[in-house]
C-alpha cells in the first residue's frame, strides 16, 4: 500500500545543486523516483558548477580546497543520473497549485507534482556604491562564473571588494588561475572576526580553510585591507572601470586601479518560485534578510511544498548536502514510509553545528546597512533601471512611501531585468534610513512571475 | 471617541474617490477619504494605463471627452506628472467585416471629437509597417494616449491632501447608518466618520456597501493580465488594441518613452476576494506572447520581464455605476468601471463633485444610474 502511494507520487526537485542531488539521491534510494529540474546546462548548481564538455581542467585548478567534496557530489550525481527523470537547462519561470511551468530552449511546458521541493540557491547579496554601473562591475558569483565555466578572467587587473566568505575564495580562485589581483578590500574590520571565533570553531575545519586562503593571498602580496568603506567605483561611460576609491580602517583615502571589480556581501536566497507558491518567509535577524519560513526538516507554510539548501537559509554548500538529505526524509516520513533515525539524526547533528558557524559569519562579516544610509544621492541603486538613492529618498519624503513595494511602485527600483534581486536589499535599507524605521518593518519585494526573463518566442508544446 | 466631521465622506481610495476629493476640495467643501489599504492599491494602480476614447460606448464619450480635457491639463492641474503623453491610439482589426464597424463607430456624431481616421491596406502597413500581415485595418484617435497608473491615484490624493482633504489610509469601514440626515461611518479600528453625504467609490467591492442601503447590484470580479517587456529603444508612440470579439484576440501594448512594451488583454483571472489578491494565469501570459507575435512580429525578440494582476468590478452590461443612489439621499455611486475607467478617472471626480456640491452636473450619465438593476430586479419579480 504504501509502496503504491509511493511510486505514483509525483515529486519535483527544482535545483540540481549540492542540496537538489542529495535530496534527489535519498528520495530514489527509498524508491521514490523524482523529477529533477535545473536551469543549468549541468548539475552542480553554482558552488560546484561543472565546466562545460570539452574543458579539461581538473578538480584541484576548478575547485581548490573544495575538490574533494565537488568530485563526490558530481560522482553521485553520475550515478543518479539514468535513473531519475533528470531535465537540464529547463527554467520554471512559474507555477501554480500542482503545477509547474517550464521552459527549455524556447519550448514551454507543464510538470504536475504531488510534492514540490525547491532547491533553488542563491545569488549574490549586494550594496550599491556610487559608479557600480559602470561596465566592469561584477558580482563575486558572476566573477567565480566567468572563471570556473568559460575559464575567463571578468578583467586584467581585479579588485575584489565587499565582504563575507565569498571574497576570499574567489580572490584566491583568481590567484590561483594566474589572474592579476590588484586587492581585496574588505570592510568587515579584524575585532569583528576576533568576536565571532567561538562560533565559527564550531567547524574548525572550514575556519582552517578560510585562514590558508588568506594565507595565500598575504603569501602572493596582495594588498588585503580589512574595515574598509567603499566610496566609489571610478572610471566613464566609454572605457567602464578604471579604478575603486574607499577609506582604509585608519581613515586614509586610498584608490586602486583596475579594469574591474567583484563585489558581494555574502549570498541572499532565490525565493521567488516559493514566493509564487504563497509559502511564508521570516526575518533573519543575524544576517537581517528575508528567508524562507520552514521547520527543521525543510518544509514550508505550504502543505506538499520543502525546501532545502542556500535558496531557503543561507548555510552554505556542506548544510546544503545535509538539508537535502533531511528534507526528502521529511517528504518520505509525511508519506507514511521508513526513515533511517539515525541517518536522519547525523543530518541534523552536522546542521546544527552549520547553524552555530552560519551565525559566526554573519557577525564575522556583517551586511553593511549602514552603507546605504551613507550612499549619495547620485548613486545608482536599481542598476536595471537607473533609478538613484535620491530618487529612491525622495518617494519616501515627498510620497510617503515607506514600504518597499510601494516605493517600487513609485520609483521603479526593482522593476527591471532582474525584479529586485540585485538591487531590492539595498533598496530597502535604503527606504528604512530615509524612514527611520527598521528595515524589518519597510517589508520585502513580493515575488512576480516569471523567475527569469521569459522570451517572446516561446512557443508551447502539447504535452 | 471622537467624530470627524465633513461635508463629504468618501469610501474607496482608488483613481474615482481620489479625483473626487480633489475636485470636492476645488470647489470648497470639506472631503474625508477613508481607504482601507493603500490609495490606488487594487484596480487603480495596475491597470493597462490607457487614456482612450475611440471604442467606447457612445453614451459615455460625453463623459470621457470631459475627463480627456482634465487630462490635457495634467500636470498643472494636480501639480503632478502622470506620465500622460497624447500619442494616439490605433484599434486595429483582423477581419474586412470589422473595418465597416469601425467605420460606423467613427462616423457616430457623438465620436465627432475624436477625428478618428479609418486605415486599411497599403496605406495601413505605410503609416504603421510593424504591424503583422494579419491585420486589416484600424481606426487611429489622434488625440487618445497613455499614462502610468500607479502614480495617478496616489498624485490625485495628495493633491487633495494639499488643498485640505482629509486621506485615510489603511482604515477599513466595518458599518455604515444614516440617522436623520447624517451618515455615520465606523471603521474596524472604532473611529467615526460623519457627513450629510456619501460617496461609494469602492470599486469591485462597491456593490457590498450598495447592498446596505438596499441597492445589490449583480457586480462580478475579474483580474487583469499584464505583462512587460524589457526596454528597448522607443520607438513604437502609439498605443495599439485589437478590436475582436474573439476573447483571445483581445491584446493591447503601449511603449513607454523608456523603453518598455506593456502589454495587457486575453484571459482574466478570478480574484481570490478573502485574501485580497489576484493572480496572472501563466496560460494569459502564453496567450499574450502569441497574440503579441501575431499583431507586432519584431517582438519576438524581447523578453517578459514582469506580469501582474489587480481586482476589478464588472457590471454585466459593461457600464459602470454612476451617480446619485436611486434610494437614499445624499447617496453617491461611482464604481465597477468594467476595466475601463482609468481614462475616465479625473471626469468621473470632476462630474461627481459637481453633482454632490451642486445637485446636478451637465455631464450625462443617466445610463450609468444603479436604478438600473432595481428596476430588473422588480421585472425578474413580475416575471416569476
Amino acid at each position: 500500500m504504501a509502496t503504491a502511494r509511493l511510486s505514483t507520487h509525483r515529486v519535483v526537485i527544482v535545483g540540481a545543486g549540492p542540496a537538489g542531488i542529495r535530496c534527489a539521491e535519498t528520495l530514489l534510494a527509498a524508491g521514490c523516483k523524482p523529477i529533477l529540474i535545473d536551469e543549468n546546462r549541468r548539475d552542480g548548481g553554482q558552488i560546484y558548477r561543472r565546466q562545460p564538455e570539452g574543458f579539461t581542467r581538473d578538480y584541484t585548478t576548478l575547485y581548490g580546497t573544495e575538490a574533494a567534496k565537488a568530485k563526490d557530489l558530481h560522482q553521485s550525481f553520475d550515478r543518479l543520473r539514468g535513473l531519475i527523470d533528470y531535465r537540464p537547462d529547463t527554467l520554471v519561470w512559474n507555477l501554480t497549485p500542482g503545477q509547474l511551468c517550464c521552459v527549455s530552449q524556447g519550448k514551454h511546458s507543464t510538470v504536475d507534482y504531488d510534492a514540490l521541493i525547491l532547491c533553488t540557491g542563491a545569488t549574490d547579496r549586494l550594496m550599491p556604491i556610487e559608479g557600480w554601473q559602470l561596465a566592469g562591475t561584477y558580482s563575486l558569483g558572476g566573477a567565480q562564473i566567468a572563471l570556473k565555466s568559460q575559464a575567463v578572467s571578468i578583467g586584467h587587473r581585479v579588485v575584489f571588494m565587499g565582504s563575507g566568505p565569498l571574497l576570499y575564495l574567489v580572490a584566491s580562485q583568481y590567484l590561483k588561475a594566474g589572474a592579476n589581483v590588484a586587492a581585496v578590500l574588505d570592510t568587515s574590520p579584524l575585532g569583528k572576526r576576533i568576536g565571532a571565533l567561538p562560533k565559527l570553531l564550531a567547524r574548525p575545519g572550514v575556519l582552517f580553510t578560510g585562514m590558508k586562503l588568506l594565507a595565500q593571498l598575504y603569501r602572493a602580496k596582495i594588498p588585503v585591507h580589512l574595515g574598509i568603506s567603499p566610496l566609489q567605483v571610478l572610471g566613464d561611460a566609454q572605457r567602464g572601470v578604471s579604478g575603486v576609491r574607499v577609506r582604509t580602517a585608519e581613515g586614509k583615502t586610498l584608490t586602486v586601479e583596475c579594469d574591474a571589480v567583484a563585489l558581494g556581501y555574502h549570498l541572499r536566497p532565490e525565493t521567488q518560485l516559493a514566493d509564487l507558491a504563497g509559502c511564508r518567509l521570516r526575518f533573519d535577524e543575524a544576517s537581517s534578510q528575508w528567508w524562507l519560513a520552514t521547520d527543521e526538516e525543510g518544509r514550508t507554510s505550504v502543505n506538499g511544498v520543502y525546501a532545502a539548501g542556500d535558496g531557503s537559509k543561507i548555510r552554505g554548500a556542506d548544510a546544503a548536502e545535509h538539508a537535502g538529505r533531511l528534507v526528502a526524509m521529511a517528504l518520505l516520513e509525511d508519506l507514511h514510509q521508513p526513515v533511517d533515525a539515525g541517518l536522519r539524526d547525523e543530518q541534523r547533528r552536522a546542521l546544527a553545528l552549520m547553524d552555530q558557524f552560519r551565525l559566526g559569519l554573519a557577525q564575522a562579516f556583517p551586511w553593511p546597512a549602514e552603507q546605504a544610509k551613507a550612499l549619495p544621492d547620485s548613486a545608482i541603486v536599481c542598476r536595471c533601471e537607473m533609478i538613484s538613492a535620491g530618487e529612491l529618498r525622495r518617494t519616501v519624503s515627498e510620497k510617503g512611501a515607506c514600504e518597499v513595494n510601494r516605493a517600487k511602485a513609485f520609483s521603479r527600483v526593482g522593476m527591471g531585468r532582474c525584479q529586485g534581486r540585485y538591487c531590492s536589499q539595498a533598496g530597502a535599507e535604503v527606504i528604512a534610513a530615509a524612514a527611520g524605521v527598521n528595515v524589518q518593518l519597510v517589508g520585502r519585494q513580493r515575488g512576480q512571475a516569471p523567475v527569469k526573463p521569459l522570451s517572446m518566442l516561446t512557443e508551447e508544446v502539447s504535452p | 471617541m471622537t467624530l470627524q466631521k465633513a461635508d463629504v465622506v468618501i469610501v474607496g481610495g482608488g483613481l474615482m474617490g481620489s479625483a473626487t476629493a480633489f475636485f470636492l476640495r476645488q470647489r470648497g467643501q470639506s472631503v474625508i477619504l477613508l481607504e482601507r489599504d493603500q490609495i490606488g492599491q487594487y484596480a487603480s494602480g495596475v491597470n493597462f494605463g490607457n487614456v482612450r476614447r475611440q471604442g467606447r460606448f457612445l453614451g459615455q464619450l460625453e463623459l470621457a471627452n470631459r475627463s480627456w480635457a482634465l487630462w490635457k491639463r495634467l500636470p498643472e492641474l494636480i501639480d503632478d506628472d502622470l506620465e500622460f503623453i497624447a500619442s494616439g491610439h490605433m484599434r486595429v482589426c483582423y477581419r474586412e467585416d470589422e473595418i465597416a464597424e469601425l467605420e460606423a463607430y467613427a462616423a457616430a456624431p457623438e465620436a465627432e471629437q475624436l477625428d478618428l481616421k479609418i486605415y486599411r491596406g497599403a496605406e495601413l502597413h505605410q503609416r504603421f509597417p510593424f504591424l503583422g500581415p494579419d491585420v486589416k485595418g484600424g481606426s487611429y484617435a489622434p488625440h487618445d494616449g497613455h499614462a502610468n497608473p500607479r502614480l495617478a491615484a496616489p498624485a490625485f490624493a495628495r493633491a487633495a491632501r494639499r488643498l485640505g482633504a482629509r486621506i485615510e489610509e489603511q482604515t477599513e469601514v466595518a458599518e455604515v447608518q444614516k440617522v436623520g440626515g447624517e451618515f455615520t461611518v465606523t471603521t474596524t479600528d472604532g473611529r467615526q466618520f460623519s457627513a450629510e453625504q456619501l460617496l461609494i467609490t469602492a470599486g469591485a467591492w462597491g456593490q457590498k456597501l450598495s447592498a446596505q442601503f438596499g441597492e445589490p447590484v449583480p457586480l462580478d470580479t475579474h483580474g487583469p493580465q499584464m505583462a512587460v517587456t524589457e526596454p528597448v529603444p522607443y520607438a513604437l508612440p502609439t498605443v495599439i488594441g485589437v478590436y475582436t470579439k474573439i476573447p483571445e484576440e483581445v491584446i493591447y501594448f503601449r511603449q513607454i518613452p523608456r523603453g518598455n512594451i506593456v502589454i495587457g488583454g486575453g484571459y482574466r483571472s478570478k480574484p481570490d476576494m478573502l485574501n485580497r489578491r489576484a493572480q496572472v494565469e501563466p496560460r494569459s501570459i502564453l496567450n499574450q506572447i502569441q497574440q503579441m507575435r501575431r499583431l507586432l512580429p519584431g517582438v519576438g525578440n524581447l523578453n517578459i520581464i514582469r506580469v501582474w494582476s489587480g481586482i476589478e468590478g464588472y457590471m454585466p452590461d459593461s457600464l459602470p455605476v454612476m451617480g446619485r443612489s436611486g434610494t437614499v439621499d445624499g447617496l453617491f455611486y461611482a464604481f465597477g468601471f468594467c476595466g475601463h475607467g482609468f481614462q475616465l478617472g479625473p471626469g468621473v471626480g470632476d462630474v461627481m463633485a459637481e453633482l454632490i456640491s451642486t445637485g446636478s452636473t451637465r455631464t450625462s450619465i443617466e445610463p450609468f444610474s444603479i436604478r438600473r438593476f432595481a428596476l430588473s430586479a422588480e421585472q425578474r419579480s413580475k416575471a416569476s
